[in-house]
């Protein structure tokens, strides 16, 4: 075993390496709490490790991490990440994710935070994989380890290349851990070969021939098809039941537990047609709030709001300001709506529990499952196949749930697939929210005074990126008890409503004074990189200076989110006889630090701004107190290709700073790039999201009205 | 009504005993082992679960399987042929169109049944042939870009598969 000085005390090493097996083995510990779950005595992995990785005899290099892949193409950038310092192809690179017996605990995939905190740790890694390597390499061949060169999991002597070994030789008879704790030389910008490259994705080939397998295409010997009798709406009791229909139904088998009330079937229609036989009555709450008074109730509930930044005398710049301008923005809720609902499939066998879920959380939700069944968490394997998108919404594991306990009650491996109507009924929608803004700038475009209110978003995208001499930031409660139904994170919770806020309101103050929006963001932006990216995309995209509306349809936006600089532009038109919005063209810059991917970090891009479309244009969930009237695609509308512009992502390069976010930064900039592009259309500014066909006709009567 | 239909499934002569009102997309998925059409919505809306029946693109989760006897339907288990991709699954892979890849499947047989009728399509007739097909983690852009070159090469190649 290792003698290595760096190593930490607390590691428990005999019990690591009795998981972890032969070869090289390389452990992760001490990412710290963001990744760490608290774990107690009862789990098998020691403390405090986050990920490892092990080197077998054929050369093959496996990851065991407890993120997973939903889209966002991490499993590529992270063997990409780990290929460049441990020095072989990526294509010898396996991970194995989100399952809980494989993989050491890990709180979640959400935040940007994979290839951002994950990644380093995981060079880190590669890097101390490398260095023993290396050692048994000089040991076997002879010479000094610093005559060795390494290509592709070959060592060679440098000048005499037929003296060689490769690592599945050195794995092969070795029984090595090394911990990772401490700072390891890692390989710098100038001699990345892997990092910066455009990566073929890893899953492509499972994804475009239906190979890859998500929950939903597992199948167990006995599975059942589960359905749940559902509340009509969120707070509705039931008054009166009556299975007798559905339990005439041919192979079908009625589950009451604890006011669960669930059909079980072989074939999912059968399972279908039973929840449908079944009569049940409820009552209806009485109706609190609405699609449309939600937002005086979200500033009536908010409470005592948070600071989140201030200095300055905020009152007096007030009183000294010239002309103030003061607005509100509100918008609805607006649903995950991945096209795979939420899915779980659980079976119970011999005091073990094995769960297939699609889920963004699989250790947290093991632990529930865990809690539920009465077992120990060790009995408890979550398994995560490929996640048909999350956005944040697949980190609940109510369905999870669902399953497990059906599963417990029937002997039974059990299947459940939420419909889309579930799916929209349970889901943890991004909140509606209130934002309330007064700000003033001097004459020559400074910005003099900042008060800043947000209620129900809470504070994300909300903290200062232009400099204010006077300035108030403060965030209302945003938790669960202020909306009428479940909510959680979406895709950089609250910075879409945040940043469309702050950067209609910073195209308001600069159309008041007649300035160019661009130059008065460049005046008043704090961040050299922010600059760098405005102008950066300014330059791109062919802005027009000048003050807004000029009917030319552009717009900009700008947001630091995760880390990472973004400034986009877009052109719009606005067809005014449906008061469409069309949106021909998107560029967007980003500076995020080192780019693992190119490609990837593009399709992230893209992928985000398409995304934005809809709660810029459409998303906006309808409901009554607890009623939820939409419930398919049908009223809830998504983007579509007909919506699609043609999109430009930049990458600014910036070898200096280490990977930041890219999975979410661009959505924040959607909303506010094409509302201050509507306004430079058609000179009229969108206090509500979404700025559907309907809002812009009638605003633009109003306009002509007036 | 249970009833024999027979069919040709992804180059295969098949007969199935079935209950013909059952739906495409759960006989596909459950009785004969295809996953790769996906369910998104159950009703229509999403194009998730596409397949082609004979060359036309249809919502399997919307179609009694009895609307399969005497028919071929090919599903995305079906495009490679002796293990070489359809070039449009390989220009999927090259341009990137695709990223939890729950749509794909569908998006695929929607371009191949595009391709089939129209050879070499306008960017308006590829976003109206692909317009109901959903894709929540936007790669719509590359959908496209994967597409053309498809259809390009095609006119290269002087043939469309
Ligand atoms: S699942 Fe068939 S159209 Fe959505
Ligand atoms: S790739 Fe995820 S839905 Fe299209």
């Amino acid at each position: 075993m290792s003698d290595d000085p760096g190593e930490r005390a607390g590691f428990d090493r005999r019990r690591f390496l009795l998981l972890a097996g032969g070869g090289v083995v390389v452990a992760l510990v001490g990412l710290g709490a963001r990744f760490a779950l608290k774990r107690d005595r009862e789990f098998a992995y020691p403390e405090d490790l986050n990920a490892y990785l092990r080197i077998g005899k054929d050369g093959r290099v496996t990851v065991f991490s407890g993120k997973i892949e939903m889209g966002q193409g991490v499993m590529t950038s992270l063997a990409q990440m780990l290929a460049e310092e441990l020095g072989v192809a990526v294509a010898s690179v396996d991970l194995v994710m989100g399952d809980t017996k494989e993989c050491p605990p890990d709180a979640g995939t959400f935040g940007s935070l994979t290839t951002r905190v994950f990644g380093p740790a995981l060079r880190e890694a590669g890097a101390k994989a490398r260095s023993a390597l290396l050692g048994l390499a000089a040991k076997r061949l002879g010479v000094p380890r610093t005559a060795l060169a390494v290509d592709d999991g070959v060592v060679s002597v440098i000048g005499s290349p037929a003296r060689r070994v490769t690592y599945g030789d050195l794995a092969g008879g070795a029984k090595i851990l090394r911990v990772v704790d401490r700072r390891v030389t890692l390989r710098t910008a100038k001699e990345f070969t892997v990092i910066g490259q455009s990566v073929e994705r890893l899953d492509g080939p499972a994804k475009v021939t239906g190979a890859a397998k998500y929950t939903g295409d597992l199948r167990r010997p006995g599975m059942l098809y589960a359905r749940l009798l559902r509340p009509p709406m969120h707070g509705a009791m039931m008054v009166s039941l009556d299975t007798s229909a559905a339990e005439r139904v041919p192979g079908a088998r009625i589950v009451q537990h604890q006011g669960l009330i669930a059909v079980l079937h072989a074939d999912p229609q059968g399972a279908e047609a039973a929840v449908r036989a079944i009569r049940s009555s409820w009552s209806e709450p009485a109706t609190t709030v609405d699609s449309e008074s939600i937002f005086d109730h979200l500033v009536a509930v908010g409470g005592e709001p948070n600071e989140i930044a201030r200095h300055g005398d905020v009152e007096a710049a007030k009183a000294r300001a010239p002309h103030l301008v003061k607005s509100v923005f509100h918008k609805g809720y607006v649903a995950h709506a991945p096209m795979e609902p939420h899915t779980a499939l659980a079976e119970i066998k011999d005091g073990h529990a094995t769960i297939w879920a699609s889920t963004q959380t699989p250790f947290p939700t093991r632990d529930r499952v865990a809690k539920m069944l009465g077992m120990r968490r060790d009995a408890v394997r979550v398994i995560t196949p490929f996640v048909g998108g999350g956005f944040g919404g697949k980190s609940a594991g109510q369905q999870v749930l669902e399953a497990a306990r059906l599963a417990q009650l029937t002997g039974h491996p059990v299947m459940v697939e939420w419909t889309r109507d579930e799916e929209f009924f349970y889901d943890t929608f991004d909140p509606a929210a209130v934002v309330e803004v007064a700000s003033a700038a001097d004459p020559s475009g400074r910005l003099a005074l900042w008060d800043y209110a947000v209620f129900g978003a809470g504070p994300r995208g909300a903290e200062p990126i232009y400099a204010s001499p006077a300035q108030r930031i403060v965030s209302a409660s945003s938790g669960p008890e202020i909306h009428p139904f479940a909510v959680g994170p979406w895709r950089a919770p609250g910075a879409n409503m945040n940043v469309w806020a702050r950067e209609s309101q910073i195209d308001l103050m600069a159309a008041a004074l007649g300035q160019d929006p661009l130059e008065f963001r460049l005046r008043n932006v704090v961040e050299p990189r922010l600059r760098r990216a405005l102008e950066a995309v300014a330059t791109a995209f062919g802005w027009q200076s000048g003050p807004a509306p000029s009917r030319r349809g552009q717009g900009i936006a700008c947001n630091i989110d995760a880390g990472t600089c973004v400034a986009t532009a877009a052109a719009v038109r606005v067809d005014a006889a449906t008061g469409r919005v069309i949106v021909d063209r998107i560029v967007c810059a980003q500076d995020m630090g080192i780019v693992v991917n190119p490609e990837g970090a593009k399709m992230q891009i893209e992928g985000g701004l398409t995304m934005g479309l809809g709660y810029t244009l459409a998303e906006e969930l309808h409901f009554r107190g607890g009623d939820i009237l939409d419930r398919n695609f049908g009223t809830y509308q998504i983007p579509r290709f007909s919506w699609v512009p043609r999109i430009e992502a930049i990458l600014l390069r910036n070898d200096a700073l280490a990977p930041q976010g890219g999975g979410e930064p661009a959505i924040t900039t959607t909303g506010a790039v094409v509302a201050n592009a509507v306004f430079d259309a058609i000179g009229v500014r969108f206090y509500r999201l979404p700025m559907t066909a309907v809002r812009v006709k009638d605003a633009l009567a109003a306009a002509t009205k007036a | 009504m249970m009833r024999a239909l027979t069919f040709r499934l992804n180059g295969a002569e098949r007969t199935l005993e079935v209950d013909d009102a059952r739906s495409l997309l759960v006989v596909l998925r459950d009785d004969l082992g295809l996953t790769g059409a996906k369910y998104g919505c159950g009703v229509g809306y999403c194009a998730v679960c596409t397949v082609l029946l004979d060359d036309a693109p249809i919502r399997s989760c919307v179609t009694p399987v009895g609307a399969i006897d005497g028919h071929t339907v090919t599903t995305v288990e079906g495009l490679a042929s002796g293990g070489v991709l359809h070039p449009l699954q390989q220009a999927f892979i090259d341009h990137g169109a695709f990223q939890c890849g729950y749509c794909t499947s569908g998006m695929l047989l929607g371009a191949v049944a595009l391709l089939r009728s129209t050879p070499h399509p306008t960017r308006e007739q590829m976003v109206q042939a692909l317009d109901g097909h959903l894709c929540r983690c936007g790669a719509h852009q590359r959908i496209l870009a994967a597409i053309e070159s498809v259809a390009a090469q095609g006119a290269a190649a002087g043939e469309a598969r």
